[in-house]
């Protein structure tokens, strides 16, 4: 039976129509991801709008492949321009340009690939694996486990962002508030609509995020536009030479960056950006040669690249098992599952089961296809970041007008992404991370929906939130991960205003 | 809500309270951590020179411009007109913006408008419509 779905999952992918979508969306992944101030959120956001228009497993491949190969790509102008492609390559811009700077730019733009491929196919391979395991166990579910799920997702969301907690909390609630316009609520009654019958439907997710995430960033690069970009010279010939000494010399390296960046994605809120610097950290933690860090030293980028391309992934177990989205990409990706009749939650897999494994096929596929592109991307690079500013940036503006506009034809989704975009950048600005209230945008609706109908089925008795096992087991968790700070606070000496 | 426990403030409400309290600790942390005065506001460097303060300024009316103007203009003179100034602010010639504007939005009518069918006004110039 699973042979047979399979192959018809294989069929689907293998039509040409999608493979040309893949190819497409693979050379706009690699341009967007390339060209920095565009991110791999920023790609997805864009490409809702066209997947619209798409039958469900082409709609769901682009974005699946356009992500990997921006999230490789941000390493190219990490070399190149010491900028950061996306935010997913920050952690080791400086080590990648200190290559550069020495001559070993080939180097590091060579494990930047070839360590993402194997990190991308870590983080598929535990997806095919873990997601139908946790949809068994997710099967048994109540309101109950589900409130606590949500939960623990949005906390994990907050503590895992990097900066302030407590800022990340603000965000969080901010997210849970926008959520919370609009009649869908489980009473039905209209709350915050002003007698505005846009604002009765409740706000539309795609525009905000077109606005957090493209127009804010466009914002950054506007401001900046008066610095130039100073290209390093780089002498790029065969990307592969030494990738296998370096495999055969740091496995250990490469097998924890993709674990760790597994693990960092699919825990809700902490995506590509957050697994690198974490395994960088990692990395350097216990690394022989830790004094050679930050002057041009290649295992740092070893187990980072590895670990966000992988982290990539992982964001998509909790968001097909639960639909709780692993990162703000997956977070945009649930609304396209809902729309493309592939609701997400434990059941998919045996209502979707055929399109299901055509998304798995297609992670894999994308993987591979990251070898030849990517090498013609290195290739291409003085091309691409030599791209003129001043024009790019314009029309990808035009661009996120229409995307607004097109989710539900009506210009108030363009005031609905500007009013976004600028609350995005002056979040960004002063330290809020955005990623938390995307994930409470995402989430508000189940978190109201399994918390009232918990409140109710146990009448308003707290206690019922912990009795049966596993929900006691993830309110237990929530606690613990809740108490972390708070801990971490009184054990610093001086927190204490009278000591 | 009539004979329910749990009705739709409730939700709300614990937002609020949230709020309220990450407010007056965020308050109490900003108080103990900085010993000399900080000025209330403090504003980016790129707001003092004019060329990125212009970009960014263009760039937020631009926007507002579209949102009130384009049902009655349409898109396809809204958008030339919006990418010609921004391109040119932005530092490209004049001839250069002129140029992208009308190939952009041209092609965005053929990708959008053609083929994937979302209604973008035409506005004013409805009879034209192609």
């Amino acid at each position: 039976m699973t042979d047979s779905v399979l192959w018809q999952a294989l069929l689907l992918v293998l039509d040409p129509y999608v493979l040309w979508v893949i190819l497409g969306s693979a050379m706009f992944g690699l341009f967007v991801g390339a060209v920095p101030g565009l991110t791999a959120t920023m790609a997805t956001a864009l490409l809702v709008p066209v997947t619209f228009f798409m039958p469900p497993v082409p709609a769901i491949a682009s974005i699946v492949t356009a992500t990997a190969m921006a999230i490789f790509a941000g390493d190219i102008p990490s070399c190149f321009l010491r900028m950061p492609g996306t935010p997913a390559s920050a952690a080791y811009t400086d080590e990648a340009y200190a290559m550069t700077k020495k001559g070993q730019g080939e180097v590091a733009l060579g494990a930047g690939l070839v360590f993402s491929v194997i990190g991308g196919l870590f983080g598929t391979a535990v997806l095919i694996v873990a997601a139908p395991a946790l949809a068994e166990i997710a099967l048994k579910f109540s309101s109950f486990e589900y409130f606590w799920l949500v939960m623990l997702g949005l906390l994990s969301a907050v503590f895992l962002a990097l900066g302030n907690p407590l800022k990340g909390v603000v965000s969080l609630l901010l997210g849970l508030l926008v959520s919370a316009v609009g009649l869908d609520n489980p009473a039905g009654f209209p709350r915050f609509t002003f007698g505005n019958a846009e604002l009765a439907g409740g706000l539309t997710l795609i525009p905000i995020m077109i606005g957090m995430f493209a127009v804010s960033e466009i914002l950054r690069s506007v401001a900046a536009i008066d610095q130039p970009w100073e290209m390093a010279q780089a002498q790029i010939g065969n990307v592969f030479r030494g990738m296998w000494t370096l495999t055969k010399r740091y496995p250990l390296q490469i097998l924890r960056g993709s674990a760790l960046g597994t693990a960092i994605g699919a825990l809700p809120g902490a995506g590509a950006d957050i697994a690198a610097w974490m395994s960088y950290a990692m990395s350097k933690k216990f690394s022989r040669e830790r004094e050679k860090f930050g002057t041009g030293h290649v295992e740092g980028i070893i187990e980072a690249g590895a670990s966000n391309n992988s982290a990539l992934a992982g964001a998509w177990i909790p968001a097909l098992v639960f639909g709780i989205p692993g990162d703000s990409i997956t977070a945009i990706v649930i609304g396209v599952l809902y729309i493309k009749g592939l609701n997400p939650g434990p059941t998919i897999f045996m209502n979707n089961a055929v399109s299901l494994y055509a998304i798995f096929i297609v992670f894999i596929l994308a993987n591979l296809l990251m070898l030849p592109l990517g090498i013609a991307a290195i290739k291409s690079a003085k091309q691409m970041l030599r791209a003129p500013r001043e024009l790019l940036l314009p029309v990808i503006l035009l661009f996120c007008i229409v995307g607004s506009f097109a989710i539900n034809n009506t210009v108030f989704g363009v005031l609905l992404m500007l009013g976004f975009g600028v609350l995005g950048y002056l979040m960004e600005e002063n330290g809020f991370p955005v990623a938390p209230a995307i994930l409470g945008m995402v989430l508000g609706a189940m978190l109201e929906e399994n918390f009232i109908s918990s409140m109710i089925k146990a009448d308003g008795s707290v206690v019922a939130f912990l009795e049966r096992p596993i929900a006691g087991g993830l309110g237990a968790l929530t606690l613990a991960v809740l108490s972390v700070p708070l801990v971490r606070a009184l054990m610093r000496p001086g927190s204490f205003p009278g000591k | 809500m009539p004979g329910q426990k749990f009705g739709p403030a409730w939700f709300p409400g614990l937002i609020a309270a949230g709020l309220v309290l990450c407010g007056a600790l965020l308050v109490v942390q900003g108080l103990r951590r900085t010993a000399r005065a900080q000025p209330w506001i403090a504003l980016p460097a790129w707001i003092r020179k004019p060329r990125p303060l212009a970009s960014v300024a263009a760039v937020l009316g631009g926007l507002l411009f579209y949102v009130l103007a384009a049902d009655r203009l349409g898109f396809h003179l809204t958008g030339v007109l919006l990418l010609t100034v921004w391109a040119r602010l932005l530092g490209a010639t004049w001839r250069m913006s002129a140029a992208v504007a009308l190939i952009a939005t041209f092609a965005i009518h053929l990708s959008f408008y053609k083929l994937l069918r979302i209604p973008l006004p035409w506005g004013i110039f409805e009879r034209f419509a192609f």
